[in-house]
């Protein structure tokens, strides 16, 4: 098959890449683990890839691997520009888009790339979302009112008040942040994390909305806002430049001051 | 929810004996029957009212739509929701809302049958602008967060092709925006709305094939990714909404998984499709990574720059300039790059330019190209301009239907025949309100719209709750065997290098210039992989859990069918409307020409038949709206 003999041929470019100075292999180290064989550990295999012959990001080399060399590496991916968030992952050693994440272009240092971490691995790259969305669904993430206006129009807004869901409404649901969070790791079952907090914020703040009774009710009694102790490894490792622990924090003030 | 299961075929849930099954399968490269196939797999049947396969923008919205009907509802997708393509729309979303200067549905009408080129349906056109405003406030209400005027409405901005009163009075500000995060914005807001009603969502299953049944749809069959099982979805109604195809193409905008499933679907079922030949390429895609920079760019006051600096539209649509329609706009770029006048080392692009444009507008109004423009072309778009070029974008083709959401087919005189149990919306579907060219924005308001469009069409015609009738035990048997086919395939060449092939053939061929040479070329070489694909392809992955290397194959597969059909049409069509631009017939013909292409291609390998629909020039009731007469379309 064709990617058997382009294995033989990367390899025999990678031996040669002395000689060939066209070729600049990078190592990639990559977290494989196959549901066929549960009880094989999963391993970190070693793929050599041209960084002359490549795209700049990771999901690049990742798309050039499972194309020319292992059908079988197994990720998610779709829009290739950091919208979609299929594609979140642990790379070298952060939690960021593989689309979004430039390579190291230093082909001395090996790239080690795993699933997002303390989360159940269906295959490979590909983690198990299923709790995380039902924790979003749980917060009820739609306008709530009583009444519309009778002109059948929009709801009136104020610049400034829209400018309030600026830095919150971009969240592209990758999850990169509440699987960094140790609160999170440890307390996944009580603990909404902070994506799906800031979320929560982002609902009870729109000046639209009219159940931020209600809304801080639930968070009040879930007390899983308490679990959350500012570390800010969240906002460190969002890909989107969005600040979870301070949208926490924001949200323990405002019931404070209840 | 896993209601009728079939004896005939496995039922085996635990994971262990699946992956016994699958080890077994390996051994035996099989070409073995079909019934055989079946026994091997573990299937599941399912019974809804309703299946609805896709959730971008148009699938949330016909899915919700219908359960808030009452009907028990599925919504397939190989995606989860928020991550469906829809997300990626940046510029806005049109409907003549007047919140910047008086504005009227007419003139939105008006303008959309003009870009469409008089080759869109005028009722379609009809309905869909004057359902737009209301469709804008129902998202308002669900609480998609648009940007503001001062006034407290929502933020319209200029886009290319909308104009006030009937062409006359210059450009309309009728684009409803959030900032440059339309689509994201109204993908998750469409999301959570679903979230209140009870649509039962199967997310990363990757559907197939539709059931057909003596000539009727009754559903689809997929392949549930996460556990390897095969699920055959019964239904009254089934809706396809699984967005378009620009992923035939070496360079667009789509994401990786805008392969035209439900397109391939409807063509194996028998089916024809429509108006493949539109393709349309956005005039501005980020040089090399194909990222769409959005038209809304221009509106805000960006324009594009030649290698002499000269703002070279002035002199392509004196009135209109850079906000002239797409196809307009991405001809007289590649005319100035065919004339020596392109940037860059090998002169084989443009700039678009936007650094003089207010910090804040930057800030406000694109903020997520600023950062686009930053990471995939490096360029700082305060200081420097954009390298761009026309990129695949859009297929105005697809599955024809009515105003109604109700797919389509013809009789033996020509007439139009709607295909029983069978809808569809979205960039899938074939309205057709985009004609030979869709105008910026009109594509989500699409979505809208015609969602819902096609839950009212059910509403009023089905009872939720009523019995299956009978079907085959062994229905969906031909499609079970394909997987196994394609699973188990051994051909000398891997999936990506026959996708690259394809990818380039349609390319260079089937592109923004098109002559009857690089046509027919383009369909000998595309006809040429689509007939040996099944001999050729060989994957590595045998697995049935997060098989992507099967998926991206049974993409592949669906990718050819449209292409083939994409360069068939294109081939036969011998005239220019729109996007389809042929230097030998540089004018548009209506006297032959003023008719829908109808393509048929059952199996893959197949000769594509052809016919034709008339494009429907009465609108839904002439008092309220008179139909636009066919003029020469100029910007
Ligand atoms: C970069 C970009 C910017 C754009 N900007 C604008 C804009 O500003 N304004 C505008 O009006 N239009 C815009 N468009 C066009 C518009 O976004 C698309 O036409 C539209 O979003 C398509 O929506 P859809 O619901 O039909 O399909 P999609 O959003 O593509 O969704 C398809 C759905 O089908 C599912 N699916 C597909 N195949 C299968 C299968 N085999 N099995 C199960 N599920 C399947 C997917 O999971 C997904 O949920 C833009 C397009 C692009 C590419
Ligand atoms: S700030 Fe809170 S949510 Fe963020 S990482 Fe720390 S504990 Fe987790
Ligand atoms: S806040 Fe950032 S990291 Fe967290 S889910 Fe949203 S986009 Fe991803
Ligand atoms: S592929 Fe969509 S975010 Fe990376």
């Amino acid at each position: 098959m064709m990617y058997k003999s382009l294995v033989g041929l990367v390899t025999k470019r990678g031996l040669a890449s002395g000689v060939e100075h066209t070729a600049r292999m990078k190592s990639f180290k990559i977290y494989r683990w196959n549901p066929d064989t549960p009880s094989v550990k999963p391993v970190l295999q070693n793929y050599q890839v041209d960084l002359n012959d490549c795209g700049p990001m990771v999901l690049d080399a990742l798309i050039k691997i499972k194309n020319e060399q292992d059908g079988t590496l197994t990720f998610r991916r779709s829009c290739r520009e950091g919208i979609c968030g299929s594609c979140a992952m642990n790379i070298g050693g952060s939690n960021t888009l593989a689309c979004l994440c430039k390579i190291d272009q230093d082909n001395t240092k090996d790239l080690k790339i795993y699933p997002l971490p303390h989360m159940y691995v269906v295959k490979d790259l590909v983690p198990d979302l299923t709790n995380f969305y039902k924790q979003y669904k749980s917060i009820q993430p739609y306008l709530q009112r009583k009444s519309f206006p009778e002109d059948g129009k929009e709801v009136l807004q104020s610049i400034e008040d829209r400018k309030k869901l600026d830095g919150l409404y971009e969240c592209i649901l990758c999850a990169c942040c509440s699987t960094s969070c140790p609160s999170y790791w440890w307390n996944q079952e009580e603990y909404l994390g902070p994506a799906v907090l800031m979320q929560a914020y982002r609902w009870l703040i729109d000046s639209r909305d009219q159940a931020s009774h209600i809304r801080k009710e639930m968070l009040e009694n879930s007390m899983s806002l308490y679990r959350c102790h500012t570390i800010m490894n969240c906002t460190k490792t969002c890909p989107k430049g969005l600040n979870p622990g301070k949208a926490i924090a924001e949200i323990k003030k405002s019931l404070a001051f209840e | 929810m896993l209601s009728l299961r079939n004896s005939l075929l496995k039922k085996s849930t635990a994971a262990e004996k699946l992956s016994l099954l699958v080890r077994k399968n390996r051994q035996f490269a099989t070409t073995s029957n079909a019934e055989d196939v079946s026994s091997k797999y573990n299937v599941i049947d399912h019974e809804y009212d309703c299946v609805v396969v896709g959730a971008g923008g148009a699938g949330l919205r016909a899915a919700f739509g219908l359960a808030e009907a009452g009907f028990k509802t599925a919504c397939v997708s190989k995606l989860f929701p928020t991550r469906s393509h829809t997300v990626a729309a940046q510029g806005g979303i049109n409907a003549a809302l007047g919140n910047v200067h008086p504005d009227d549905w007419r003139w939105h009408m008006y303008d959309t049958v003009k870009g469409s080129d008089w080759l869109g349906d005028q009722d379609a056109i009809h309905y869909m602008t004057r359902e737009a405003p209301e469709s804008i406030i129902e998202l308002e209400h669900f609480g998609m967060p648009f940007s503001r005027l001062e006034s407290g409405r929502i933020y319209q901005r200029a886009f290319g092709g909308q104009s006030k009163d009937f062409g006359k009075k210059g450009q309309a500000y009728r684009t409803c925006a959030v900032a440059d995060r339309t689509g994201h914005a109204m993908l998750h807001t469409l999301y959570s709305e679903a979230l209140k009603h009870d649509t039962h969502f199967f997310i990363e299953y990757f559907a197939m094939d539709l059931l057909t049944h003596n000539g009727e749809v009754r559903g689809v069959i997929a392949y549930n990714q996460e556990d390897g099982t095969i699920h055959r979805f019964k239904a009254h109604k089934t809706v396809i909404a699984t967005g378009g195809y620009g992923r035939a193409y070496f360079s667009c905008t789509s994401a990786h998984t805008c392969t035209g499933d439900g397109n391939a679907m409807v063509s194996r079922a028998g089916f024809p499709l429509q108006d493949l030949e539109f393709v349309q390429f956005h005039p501005s895609g980020i040089y090399g990574s194909g990222c769409l920079i959005t038209e809304g760019a221009r509106g805000e006051g960006g324009y594009l720059l030649n290698s002499e600096g000269e703002r070279f539209m002035e002199r392509y649509a004196p009135t209109a300039k850079d906000l002239a329609s797409r196809d307009v706009v991405s001809r007289a770029i590649t005319m100035e790059i065919n004339a020596g006048r392109g940037v860059g080392k090998n002169k084989d692009h443009i700039f678009l330019q936007l650094s003089h444009l207010p910090q804040e507008v930057l800030k406000e109004r694109l903020p997520g190209i600023s950062e686009t423009a930053s990471i995939f072309a490096g360029v700082d778009v305060t200081k420097q301009p954009i390298p761009v070029l026309p990129t695949v974008h859009y297929n105005m083709g697809g599955i024809p239907t009515k105003w109604t959401g109700e797919a389509l087919t013809v009789d033996e005189e020509g007439n139009d025949k709607p295909i029983p149990g069978l809808f569809a919306c979205g960039e899938a579907a074939c309205v057709s309100v985009h004609g030979a060219n869709r105008l910026g924005a009109n594509s989500l308001l699409d979505l809208v719209v015609f969602g819902r469009a096609v839950s009212h069409t059910i509403s009023d015609t089905l009872q939720p709750g009523l019995p299956h009738k009978p079907l085959p035990n062994d229905i969906g048997k031909e499609s079970l065997a394909r997987l196994d086919k394609l699973r188990n395939s051994e051909g000398p060449v891997h999936t990506s290098a026959i996708r690259l092939k394809m990818q380039k053939a349609m390319q260079k061929n089937v592109s923004v210039f098109r002559t009857q040479e690089t046509l027919d070329k383009g369909v000998e070489e595309v006809e040429a992989i689509d007939k040996t694909f099944e001999k050729d392809v060989g994957i590595a992955d045998k697995s049935m859990i997060w098989n992507s290397d099967l998926v991206e194959t049974m993409e592949l597969q669906n990718l050819l069918t449209c292409a083939t059909q994409t360069a068939v049409s294109a081939a036969n069509r011998k005239e220019s409307r729109g996007a389809h631009a042929r230097e030998d017939y540089p004018k548009r013909n209506d006297e032959e020409w003023m008719k829908h292409t109808l393509s048929w291609q059952k199996d893959t390998g197949d000769a594509v038949t052809l016919k034709y629909r008339n494009v429907v020039y009465k609108t839904l009731d002439e008092k309220e709206c008179p139909s636009v007469p066919p003029a020469i379309r100029k910007y």
